[in-house]
């Protein structure tokens, strides 16, 4: 086979070429699948011990979540939130960094967006909100941006660091808006001052769900064409792939690392301005809602793709919305769905060994029967 | 052919008949049937991938074979686990040291036994270990801690450790890979009298025919999992040995064609560094290299050559001192290495140059993918990829493959591919050809004598002496993180650059 003749060989895909690239590509659905499916089971287990029917709990979870138009709102208003949320774990995943604390910046940019509103309360919502939405990222990307910093110019462990800055997070915004920035008339619930009516975000005409899911769907698009299309995110999945690699090729690691980890906790900034400018209508210690820890949920189900993570956040989305019926119903608490959450998330890690075991999804192998 | 069972001090003689050993469709090992005479030493000998550690695997229970059988002293014999192998008198000396550095000599051997007890009762222990280095041939000091030790001292003990735990019939896997040449003829100048004596039986794993005729008695060679040869050392040429082992006459060595070195390409003063235990530094004064020649490094394993290349290359932070290239200030930016033709090619590439879950094409594309402005496309990088691969020889399924999927010779094809592409101006290489076979380490030699003969400067880091006399215009060798010696290749003595390596003027 002369050069030319090889190198079309090897750059056109042939039928069976497509169908190994396939094959390459199902791994990585396959197996979060067989992991989700796997914590169902362990679930299911659960709730049989109990003494609970699991086929009742998922009938219910259906109904809840996905069942009524109703329901569907209740779903994809969770879902919102979500899709912010789990690209702050995403993001830096790419570039190799487990960051689990996008609940700081959450609760962070959500404060930024309250302070910001009584600052600009003055001004018309064309330029209040985009001032207060602005606050929200670069406060939350500061958080998580120092995060970065940490690990690439300190060597801390980002994943320790983020965990406990998200505490110390939490603590500032219990401590703001129950001193300085309280509203004296909010007496049950210490708040910042409501958010006047033109700071207010409203809901997505004909779907009865605030703009935050727009915004976020459209963030989850935009990190993948960043990602996969883009020389910077060409070079962030080098330095995730082997940093010694990157180095090698003078690719600007810090740079890198700095940079996604800002953006990171941007978006989880941004996830603490929707909530209150179109969800509490202030900012108090309701930001603090676990949204943070669902995201790191629902970024390892979707394997870091960041459009894998709209569907994702919608069936978790869905899972947390019938929450309350599945309560009602079945006497069950509250935190049953969390169980459910946390054994699907031990399989996810579990499933993460499988990867390169299965012959099926290696199609280099096939030829040795 | 039949074996005297063992040796008068019960060295006993091993022997494995038709072993086989199948991983899936995969047939690592096939019909094997090689015998070690007791109070022998044994040279097996073999490629990467010709099957020799599977074979060892076997022996020590680490593997189960899928068919065969072990004689171990003249009695058929079932080996299911390393432990059963120790039971037997069977032990292994690894590549590696697996002392624990921090504990003195007696600590380690005393801990290694497999009935130390509970509590140890030392001035006992002592006592014991004294009067079995009485009967020893060499002896090495008990009360220093092993890290402390020179690295053919530590060998030394390695052995010592399995003749301490009663095991007799020793399998050492490239003994002297971190050994100077001359701790490397001392300590198998010990395994050797120690086989004479009667005390031990030795296979031992090796690549170099320098060390077969003069260490070993008898060879056996794979290839391909198949036992294609063997005989007594004596009478088996260095030619003949190579040709069993790659089954066709050795590639030609590349014959050096001597020019007139260009102007500095790389010119490193006064450069500081921590080394990897942080605890010492590295400092080289004045070190260049020209256009057109290849400087080749040599040195010990961890005398500071990795930290110089890490330096160079922006992983290892500079404390004092230059680095320039083409008379530029060098900091190991892209920009910076895009400008003056940059390239490297690592150690072990899978490891420390390519991302192992990205596509060949992806890998291949490291050098070139932000060229074309701010948008990266999958087909524009594999249209460039894919002529580069072919005209590399990367065999591979797919270019869209994983590229940690391919083997260790076309993981090193691809990078060169890579580094080796456009306009080359100065070569940064360590350790090219480790882990490969003599065709692929071949094929890559050519094209690093190409590059320099096209103009690059070749910096070559390498472990192997001989690697570095064959492509070098000029020899520099490193020593405990510093430059020992510098001379053109064609004077360069041998048992100088030995002795150079060892830190001795």
């Amino acid at each position: 086979m002369t050069d030319a003749a090889a190198s079309r060989a090897l750059a056109a895909p042939s039928a069976e070429g497509a169908l190994a690239a396939l094959a390459r590509r199902a791994e990585a659905v396959a197996i979060p699948l067989g992991a989700l499916l796997a914590g169902v089971a362990a679930f299911s287990l659960f709730l049989a011990l109990l003494g609970h029917s699991p086929a009742e709990f998922f009938a219910l979870v259906w109904r809840g979540g996905f069942g009524t138009a109703f329901s569907w709102e209740n779903t994809l208003s969770r879902a919102a939130p979500l899709l912010l949320a789990a690209l702050c774990v995403a993001l830096p995943a790419r570039l190799g960094l487990v960051v689990i604390g996008g609940e700081g910046a959450i609760v962070l940019g959500g404060l930024a967006a309250g302070a910001t509103a009584m600052v600009v309360g003055w001004a018309p919502g064309a330029l209040g909100l985009p001032l207060m939405a602005l606050a929200a990222m670069a406060v939350g990307g500061a958080w998580i941006g120092a995060v970065g910093w940490l690990r690439h110019h300190r060597g801390v462990n980002e994943t320790i660091a983020s965990l406990l800055m998200a505490y110390i997070a939490i603590a500032l915004l219990n401590h703001l808006v129950e001193g300085p920035l309280r509203d004296p008339a909010s007496l049950n619930k210490p708040s910042t001052p409501p958010l006047p009516d033109w700071l207010r975000i409203g809901e997505i005409p004909g779907v009865g769900v605030h703009w935050g899911l727009a915004f976020g769907a459209l963030a989850c698009v935009l990190a993948w064409v960043l990602i996969e299309r883009t020389r910077w995110g060409f070079a962030a999945r080098i330095a995730g792939g082997n940093v010694r690699a990157a180095q090698l090729q003078g690719l600007p690691v810090g740079a890198l690392i700095l940079g996604f980890t800002a953006l990171a906790g941007a978006m989880a900034g941004l996830v603490g301005f929707f909530e209150v400018a179109a969800v509490h209508g202030a900012a108090n210690g309701s930001l603090i809602s676990g949204y943070g820890y669902a995201g790191i949920l629902i970024a390892f189900l979707a394997r870091h793709n960041p459009l894998a993570i709209i569907p994702v956040a919608v069936l978790v989305g869905g899972l947390e919305a019938s929450g309350g019926l599945v309560q009602r119903r079945m006497d069950l608490p509250d935190a049953t769905v969390l169980v459910l959450e946390g054994m699907v998330f031990v399989a996810i890690l579990l499933g993460e060994t499988l990867y390169g075991r299965f012959r099926m999804f290696r199609p280099e192998l096939w030829g040795r029967a | 052919m039949t074996v005297a069972a063992a040796t008068a001090k019960g060295a006993p003689g091993l022997e494995t008949v038709g072993m086989t050993m199948r991983f899936g469709a995969f047939t690592a090992l096939e019909d094997v049937s090689i015998a070690v005479a007791p109070g022998t030493v044994h040279a097996l000998l073999g490629e990467n991938g010709a099957g020799k550690s599977t074979l060892v695997k076997c022996v020590m229970g680490v593997q189960k074979a899928s068919d065969g059988q072990i004689m171990v002293a003249g009695r058929e014999v079932d080996v299911p686990s390393p432990r059963a192998a120790h039971a037997m008198g069977l032990g292994m000396v690894y590549q590696h040291f697996t002392l624990a550095p921090s504990l003195t000599a007696a600590e380690n051997l005393v801990l290694s036994r497999d009935d130390a007890p509970a509590v140890i009762d030392w001035a006992k222990e002592r006592a014991g270990l004294e009067a079995f280095m009485g009967g020893m041939p060499f002896r090495v000091a008990l009360e220093t801690p092993v890290g402390r030790l020179a690295a053919g001292e530590r060998q030394r003990l390695e052995i010592l450790k399995q003749l301490y735990l009663g095991r007799r019939f020793l399998i050492l896997d490239e003994p002297t890979s971190v050994l100077t040449p001359e701790e490397a003829d001392e300590a198998l100048g010990f395994i050797r009298a120690l086989a004479r004596s009667g005390d031990i039986t030795v296979l031992m794993i090796t690549h170099k025919f320098r060390e077969v005729d003069a260490f070993c008695d008898e060879v056996s060679i794979l290839r391909r999992g198949r036992h294609v040869g063997g005989g007594r050392a004596a009478t088996l040429s260095h030619g003949a040995m190579a040709e069993m082992m790659i089954g066709a006459p050795p590639p030609e060595r590349p014959k050096r064609a001597p020019k007139n070195p260009g102007p500095a390409a790389l010119s490193v003063r006064g450069l500081c560094a921590r080394d990897r235990s942080g605890l010492k530094t590295i400092e080289i004064e004045d070190f260049e290299v020209r256009a057109g020649e290849i400087v080749g490094v040599a040195g010990v394993s961890g005398n500071g050559q990795m930290e110089l290349v890490e330096a160079l290359a922006g992983q290892r932070p500079i404390q004092a001192g230059t680095v320039a290239v083409m008379g530029a200030p060098f900091h190991a930016t892209r920009a910076e290495a895009q400008a003056h033709g940059v390239r490297w090619l690592p150690e072990e590439p899978l490891r420390n140059a390519c991302a192992p879950g990205m596509s060949v094409a992806e890998n291949v594309a490291f050098r070139s993918f932000d060229a074309n402005g701010f948008w990266v496309s999958a087909a524009a990088l594999r249209k460039v990829a894919a002529p580069l691969a072919s005209a590399f020889n990367v065999k591979c399924a797919s270019i869209d493959a994983p590229i940690s999927t391919l083997s260790g010779g076309n993981v090193q094809r691809a990078a060169l591919a890579r580094e080796l592409s456009g306009d080359v101006r100065l070569l940064i290489c360590a350790n090219p050809c480790f882990g490969l076979d003599f065709g692929a380490a071949g094929e890559i030699r050519a094209r690093l004598m190409a590059a320099r003969d096209a103009g690059a400067a070749v910096l070559l880091i390498s472990e192997d002496l001989d690697e570095v006399m064959d492509l070098s215009d000029r020899v520099v060798v490193m020593s405990e993180g510093r430059i020992a010696y510098q001379a053109a290749a064609a004077e360069a003595d041998r048992a100088e650059i030995g002795r150079r390596m060892a830190g001795r003027r």
